[in-house]
């Protein structure tokens, strides 16, 4: 079964770390990418640029609207995310719980949605 | 068909009453799905009543129970799966599976019974919806009972227990006894959710009447239940708590309903069977060594047990073990019984300046019981306007009616007490 676990954090934070504690977090996600795809669980996952870059589309009426920024202004914003492979709930939450940003923000779990399938 | 006479209904009955949620947690198990398990067994205890009275009554009726349901729930499926090409491997993966004797001996059986535990106290489950689960599904209380209990209403109380459920099957909550590594944390959840059931049950939040023996009882039927599973300490120290608090209930209230504080107590309506077996427990679980919060808390309510009266009661040890409750589970709640537990062995004085010390912290600036222990205080210190402001206060946050006139009478008795005062001064 497919878990995503998006990653939530302070942008903030990353941007004003100093660089010594920045690599020593890049160092702790390589370890941690690398560890997923050794053991097989892992499927995707990436980083994403900050909430400036983003842009919210909404479509009513057949008009299409695209404005700046994320819906909601949360203290925490959506950073990056993983897709994994893993056999139950339990065994999706013990590698999120690994993932290094949930220490200092927070890690949600979705199971993946499978069509056509109990 | 012919029709089950009342002696089969009976013995139908009774497992129904014995049995049915061993059953449930084994067809769980068998069909991975709670819908299915819970049709399967009500299929299977239909099919009982109807061929019990021509076959007579099997050796094991357990097993052709939990043999019975699974049989009816893949026939089901097999039905179903005919329109619904999903179901097809779903159909052969059950019916694959081999059936053993080991499925059904008691080891297994009682294993699936703390399946079934673990997995409705699943921390990804809201706090709410495992308790709403846990009694539906491992205690067998209906949903309506679940909701008069609570003072909700049965359609949103079921919605909960069907988006648990769904949680459950969707997010994959595997049913399974925690690995050792989780295991302390993962009892603590379950002990949590008995400790909630007992405390709506003891001493409901709101409502018409203080106590509800109904939950009270399951309470102490599911930490029974733990400790005969998993007879870790702090299960045990819980059974110990629940049963000691629950030995008081007869004395917690006048006929009339309304409320009698422990010290007004008449503790020769306390009730002694739950007291001996409570205070064996507590003992039981303080030689582990390896006691939490669970069992200072019973251990507390052994000493009050013991004690003749409030005068009689050990003040000292109760404010020594109220420390180490502190240390273990620090919390304002604590600290606030811990000042009345001071007030009694140092004086109201004492106890008066550590209530004010912890509401001027504001952490319990809501909370109706640490005004009326303020205000009980300055009664006995004679304090009598700031008693009367203390009640007041109290009497607007609490949400529960045989408490609000507890402390109306308190106000009121203060009143009459100011005025003389004045009267004769």
């Amino acid at each position: 079964m497919k878990y995503l676990c998006l990653i939530y954090d302070q942008e903030s934070k990353w941007a004003t770390m100093p660089k010594a504690e920045s690599d020593a977090m890049m160092a702790e996600y390589g370890a941690f990418t690398e560890s997923v795809k050794n053991s097989g669980q892992y499927v995707g996952g990436d980083a994403l640029q900050p909430t400036h870059t983003a842009t919210t589309i909404r479509v009513r009426n057949g008009k299409v609207s695209a404005t700046d920024g994320p819906f909601a202004e949360t203290k925490e914003q959506l950073g990056g995310y993983y897709l994994i492979e893993a056999k139950d709930l339990n065994a999706a939450v013990q590698v999120a719980s690994r993932i290094p940003s949930a220490k200092v923000g927070c890690v949600e779990v979705r199971p993946v949605m499978v069509y056509g399938q109990q | 068909m012919s029709r089950p006479d009342a002696a089969i209904r009976n013995v139908v009955d009774a497992v129904y009453r014995a049995d049915s949620r061993r059953v449930l947690a084994t067809l769980i198990r068998l069909l991975g799905d709670f819908d299915v398990a819970e049709e399967a067994m009500h299929d299977a205890f239909m099919a009982a009543l109807e061929r019990w009275s021509e076959t007579g009554i099997p050796g094991n009726p357990r097993a052709w129970l939990i043999s019975t349901g699974r049989f009816k729930a893949i026939d089901q499926l097999r039905r179903r799966a005919r329109f619904d090409a999903s179901l097809v491997t779903l159909v052969q993966q059950l019916g694959d599976g081999v059936q053993s004797a080991a499925d059904f001996d008691d080891d297994a059986v009682e294993d699936d019974r703390l399946r079934l535990i673990f997995t409705c106290c699943h921390p990804a489950l809201a706090i709410d919806a495992r308790v709403a689960l846990t009694l539906r599904e491992v205690c067998g209380l209906e949903t309506e009972a679940i909701a008069r209990a609570f003072l909700t209403s049965a359609p949103a109380l079921a919605q909960r227990i069907v988006r648990a459920k769904g949680k459950i099957r969707d997010a994959r909550i595997p049913y399974q006894i925690p690995s050792r590594a989780d295991l302390p944390e993962r009892l603590d959840a379950v002990l949590h959710v008995v400790y909630l059931v007992f405390n709506e049950g003891y001493s409901a939040s709101s409502g018409q009447s203080l106590i509800r023996p109904d939950l009270t009882a399951e309470a102490i039927r599911l930490a029974r239940l733990l400790v005969e599973l998993l007879p870790d300490p702090e299960a045990i120290g819980l059974l110990a708590l629940v049963l000691l608090h629950d030995s008081r209930r007869a004395a917690r209230t006048s006929p009339a309903g309304a409320l009698v504080l422990l010290d007004d107590q008449d503790r020769t309506s306390w009730n002694r069977e739950q007291i001996a077996e409570g205070l064996a427990l507590v003992e039981r679980a303080l030689s582990s060594q390896r006691f939490g919060p669970y069992t200072l808390q019973a251990a507390i309510a052994a000493v009050h047990a013991e004690a003749a009266s409030a005068a009689a009661t050990d003040w000292r040890q109760i404010v020594g073990l109220y420390d180490v409750l502190l240390r273990v589970n620090p919390s304002p709640v604590v600290e606030l019984n811990r000042a009345a537990a001071i007030a009694m062995a140092d004086g109201a004085e004492a106890g008066l300046a550590m209530v004010d010390g912890i509401l001027a912290r504001g952490d319990l600036a809501d909370y109706h019981l640490a005004h009326a222990a303020r205000a009980d205080l300055c009664r006995r210190l004679g304090r009598v306007d700031e008693a009367i402001a203390s009640y007041r206060r109290a009497a607007g946050l609490t949400r529960q009616e045989p408490e609000r006139r507890f402390l109306a009478g308190r106000l009121a008795e203060l009143r009459r007490l100011g005025d003389r005062k004045r009267n004769g001064e």
